[in-house]
């Protein structure tokens, strides 16, 4: 039997979880890409290919970085700031987990509960999960895969995602800075950006901040 | 933990929901003497939420979110039932329980975290309607009590299962008539503050919330003594307009007119001689802390 790939979708409406299909976890020391373990090093290149070469590269941090719970907190949050520069990349905010009523502004937010909308809704081709919860991340990784064509991209703090169509694991600071200077040095030696012009939004307590 | 644990992370903040700034800016977390009060110049904990229009419960849930003394170190336990649909819009954190069991998961849950913060008070609040609380869950319930678990039951009682179509319930009045129970009642409406008390209760209180201040002072009470002394319990009218076929606007009449004398949620508190004393103090403090804030402002 052929080893099952994760790719984009849109696969189905229920689509199997990776891991049914006979997945793995990768090892520290590891990452996956489409299901495939390889070694770490590896994976930080073919990702920053993946996000060079995308139209719409969008970064979705979760709670976890979004909120101050401590300082390590608050670099991460810092360090996906510029990771999102040197691309450059969306910046799109998964601020919690509830379903939102009465309904997510797609422009603007993403809901782990109903994440094809805003995928749909910026037209977003490769995207990244950092800060998420993960079994909130599962959840909406396989929704993602299910409905949209969009190339997911996890970095986990934990032991990574089996239903991302690439996963790192053990995510630290250090590890975001890596992928940053990995963009920064394939930069450097001539992949140019593929991203479709873009300001990044603005939020205030009053609403969207205009121009 | 307080208000200095509900932050953003710089680098970030701009790009999240208004609804958040607003919440890190103004909501009152880490402020023990916040109340109903606070209502319209703060963040509320709430969000819009999902029940229907003029719901007396939804005004329960606004008074209740803003009369908790440390939201930001409680956790709410709540049941299958209409607060069900409302906890996912709240900014406090909050379990949804097997129907019925609701007792039983916060007596876990406090004892766990009791063991993981000796030092702080983390308030357990199991907030359900009549049905998990009276009738499907009363085991869990009254066991709790029994066990002297320390935390607060509220129960919201409409008198009948109302987001399932108006079902008999054990809190109902007598000969009342439902949608689904068209016979009418055939027995009298469980009294279950009295059963609350005799099972070990510190502190039990029955009313509507027609009065925001009576709600507010309710539910300090409680959480108070169930720090202390052991199991509180509270039970708040919050009539469900549709099925007794009111208007929207008709909820506030009801709730008034039965609490009016010699009608069945005339305000009653139960407690212990104890308890009185304790409440005395906690009260006098307050004043004291309110009183001494007013100085400091004018000052």
């Amino acid at each position: 039997m052929e080893q099952y790939q994760v790719l984009p979708g849109p696969e189905a409406f229920l689509p199997p979880s990776a891991a049914s299909m006979g997945i793995t976890l990768p090892d520290p020391g590891e990452a996956h890409i489409e299901g495939r373990i390889v070694d770490e090093e590896e994976a930080y290149e073919y990702a920053a290919r993946k996000l060079l070469g995308a139209k719409v590269p969008t970064i979705f941090p979760g709670p976890l970085v979004l909120w101050k719970w401590n300082e390590k907190a608050a670099k991460k949050a810092k360090a996906i700031r510029e990771l999102a520069e040197a691309m450059p990349a969306r910046l799109i905010p998964m601020a919690d987990y509830r379903p939102k009523y009465p309904k997510i502004i797609a422009e603007l937010e993403i809901n782990p509960n109903h994440p094809n909308l805003t995928i749909w809704h910026n037209k977003i081709d490769v995207c990244i999960f950092i800060g998420v919860h993960c079994h909130q991340a599962n959840l909406a990784l396989k929704i993602i895969r299910g409905g949209t064509d969009c190339y997911t991209i996890a970095m986990c703090a934990q032991a990574g995602h089996e239903d991302a169509c690439m996963s790192f694991r053990d995510i630290s600071l250090e590890k975001i800075h890596k992928l940053t200077a990995t963009v920064n040095k394939l930069k450097k030696e001539g992949v140019k950006s593929q991203a479709e012009p873009f300001t990044q939004f603005k939020m205030s307590r009053q609403g969207r901040i205009e121009g | 933990m307080s208000k200095e644990k509900i932050q953003l992370s710089e680098d970030l903040a701009d790009i999240m929901p208004p609804e958040y700034q607003e919440m890190v800016a103004t909501a009152t977390f880490g402020n023990e003497d916040r109340s109903w009060k606070d209502i319209g110049t703060s963040k509320e904990l709430i969000e819009q939420h999902s029940l229907c229009a003029g719901c007396p419960e939804s005004i329960a849930f606004r008074f209740i979110l803003a009369s908790i003394p440390a939201p930001e170190d409680s956790v709410f336990v709540g049941s299958t039932g209409c607060t069900s649909l409302v906890f996912p819009h709240v900014g406090v954190q909050n379990i949804h329980s097997l129907f019925g069991n609701q007792n039983a998961i916060a007596s876990g849950l406090q004892r766990a975290l009791k063991l993981r913060f000796p030092d702080v008070y983390k308030d357990v609040i199991v907030l359900a309607g009549d049905g998990a609380t009276v009738d499907i869950g009363l085991d869990m319930t009254m066991q709790s009590w029994f066990r002297q678990e320390k935390f607060t039951t509220i129960c919201f009682d409409n008198e009948l299962y109302a987001n399932t179509g108006g079902q008999e319930s054990g809190l109902m009045q007598k000969g009342f008539v439902s949608k689904m129970a068209p016979v009418g009642k055939k027995f009298e409406k469980v009294r279950l503050p009295e059963i609350a008390f005799e099972s070990g209760c510190h502190y039990v209180a029955c009313l509507t919330v027609s009065k925001p201040n009576r709600v507010e002072q309710v539910i300090r009470n409680a959480i108070y003594v169930s720090r202390e002394f052991g199991p509180t319990y509270v039970q708040l009218y919050t009539p469900c307009i549709l099925e007794i076929g009111k208007q929207s606007m008709e909820g506030l009449d009801e709730m008034k007119e039965s609490e009016a004398i010699g009608q069945r949620f005339v305000m009653k508190e139960f407690m212990t001689d104890e308890v009185k004393e304790f409440l005395k103090e906690k009260n006098a403090e307050q004043k004291a802390r309110k009183k001494a804030a007013k100085a400091a402002v004018t000052a």
